[in-house]
């Protein structure tokens, strides 16, 4: 068994993936928590007095995210105030054992904790939508509307950070998962450790830099319960490509992910580049590439009867679109104000470019 | 001379592979050669993991994700599948690839 490479005569524990060092637990801890403290301090992510919500979903992120910046705001007085924030999905049983961790964490923590339904910020429950759409397209939606979810809830709750426990692995597969889609506006904007969603709620990443595998073992070996599980529903396939393709890179040698991390960094876009650019939604603010943003036109869909607006191809669309219109207008309530064609034509525009971003999925 | 006993375990979620079955106190047969972790994973695939191999194993190794502890320390300070196991030990297989 090595010694550590601190030179402390403990037994080492860990080989850690960033620098390959061998660490014994106690210097493991240090080495861990002084990193997530020094991106802290380094990016200035947090002003003191303010109020954190830290996205809790019950998994590693998480739960280890949750139990450092609680040291750390201890530690360092960073004169945070802290809270739990989780969603729920309506998926009936898939959120039940997560939450209970959640609220695991609550009492370990000593944090309060906001649970917000996919009923508080959209209107319907998971369940509920797939009885609207069977369980082909679920996906989108619950993709599209799990995006949006912490924002919407963040904003709800009237916080000064949302902090979520995006680690490093995660990142590097964001940053080649917007190659391969040639999404160069998210390409720029998902190694930044700070971003914008529109409301003026920072969503930061603390965990930026940390590895998967050190946030594991830190969990492990401070005994920090978490919960795992996939997805009740089909995982996005093309992502999970890029997972492996990454652990099977990253297991030949561990600094790719800082690799690409750094690639993402440094990536300048050509100003003569095709850049889409990212506005607000006129209808949530929430950041979009659309006058409005897909959830909106989800949703649009759901409250108009039409389920499928959004997922299918344009042309069946707008066939849809017309028809609609053609119905809403015999009904004398609507073509009075007018609104309802203004409505149909922006969720037309809209659903045109969501389409074609459908095609290359 | 005896059979080899040791406590496989599995957490993270690498659990839900083996009928959510978090411990298992294993006795290995006594062979001609050391029993190193790498015979182990072969025994694993055969004994316990029924079906979807491909899910915790790849080539001679585990699948890449899946983080391995011997006695509570990390497999890659001790030569990985090559570590020859001995009597009591604790392994640990954690997986990293599921999410919560
Ligand atoms: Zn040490
Ligand atoms: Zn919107």
């Amino acid at each position: 068994m090595p010694l550590c490479s601190a030179n402390c005569g403990s037994n080492a524990i860990l080989k850690r993936p960033k620098t390959g060092d061998a660490l014994c637990k106690e210097c493991f801890f240090e080495a861990f928590e002084n990193e997530v403290h020094f991106t802290i301090t380094k990016a200035r992510l947090f002003e003191p007095g303010k109020t954190v919500a830290i996205a809790a979903s019950g998994g590693k992120d998480s739960t280890v995210l949750a139990y450092v910046l609680k040291l750390l705001n201890e530690k360092f007085k960073y004169n945070l105030k802290l809270v739990l924030l989780s969603i729920d999905e309506g998926i009936t049983g898939y959120r039940d054992d997560s939450l209970d961790t959640v609220k695991k964490n609550r009492d370990d923590y000593e944090m309060p904790l906001k649970i917000m339904s996919y009923k508080d910020l959209y209107g319907w429950t998971m369940d509920e939508i797939v009885a609207e759409i069977g369980r082909k397209n679920n996906c989108t939606f619950c993709g599209v509307f799990r995006r949006q979810a912490l924002d919407r809830g963040a904003n709800l709750l009237k916080v000064d950070y949302l902090a979520t426990g995006h680690n490093a692995d995660d990142i590097a597969e964001t940053v080649l998962m917007n190659i391969l889609r040639g999404d160069l506006a998210r390409l720029n904007r998902c190694t930044s450790i700070i971003t914008d969603s529109g409301d003026g709620i920072p969503r930061v990443k603390p965990l930026k830099y940390t590895y998967e595998k050190e946030i594991v073992m830190y969990a492990y070996f401070r005994k920090l319960i978490y919960f795992s599980t996939e997805c009740v529903f089909a995982p996005n396939a093309y992502r999970g490509h890029a997972r492996v393709l990454l652990k099977d890179l990253e297991k030949i040698d561990p600094s790719v992910i800082m690799n690409i991390i750094q690639s993402g960094e440094s990536l300048k876009v050509n100003e003569t580049a095709n850049m889409p650019t990212l506005t607000k939604c006129s209808r949530c603010n929430y950041v979009s590439s659309q006058t409005v943003c897909k959830a909106c036109v989800l949703l649009e869909g759901l409250n108009k009867g039409l389920p499928r607006l959004g997922i299918g191809k344009s042309s069946k669309v707008k066939r849809i679109l017309e028809e609609n219109e053609k119905k809403n207008c015999d009904s004398t309530s609507c073509c009075r104000t007018n609104n309802c064609k203004k409505d149909i034509e922006g969720v037309e525009k809209c659903t045109d470019k969501l389409s074609s971003v459908n095609l290359i999925k | 001379m005896s059979n080899l006993e040791i406590t496989i375990e599995f957490g993270g979620g690498a659990e839900l592979l083996f009928d959510n079955k978090k411990a298992h106190n294993v006795s290995l047969p006594i062979k001609n050669k050391q029993w190193i972790i790498g015979d182990l994973l072969l025994w694993i695939k055969e004994n316990l993991l029924k079906d979807r191999p491909e899910l915790f194993l790849q080539d001679d190794s585990v699948r890449p994700g899946i983080l391995v502890l011997v006695n509570d320390a990390d497999w890659e300070l001790m030569d990985t599948v090559n570590y020859v196991i001995q009597p009591k030990d604790k392994i640990l297989f954690i997986s990293t690839l599921h999410g919560g």
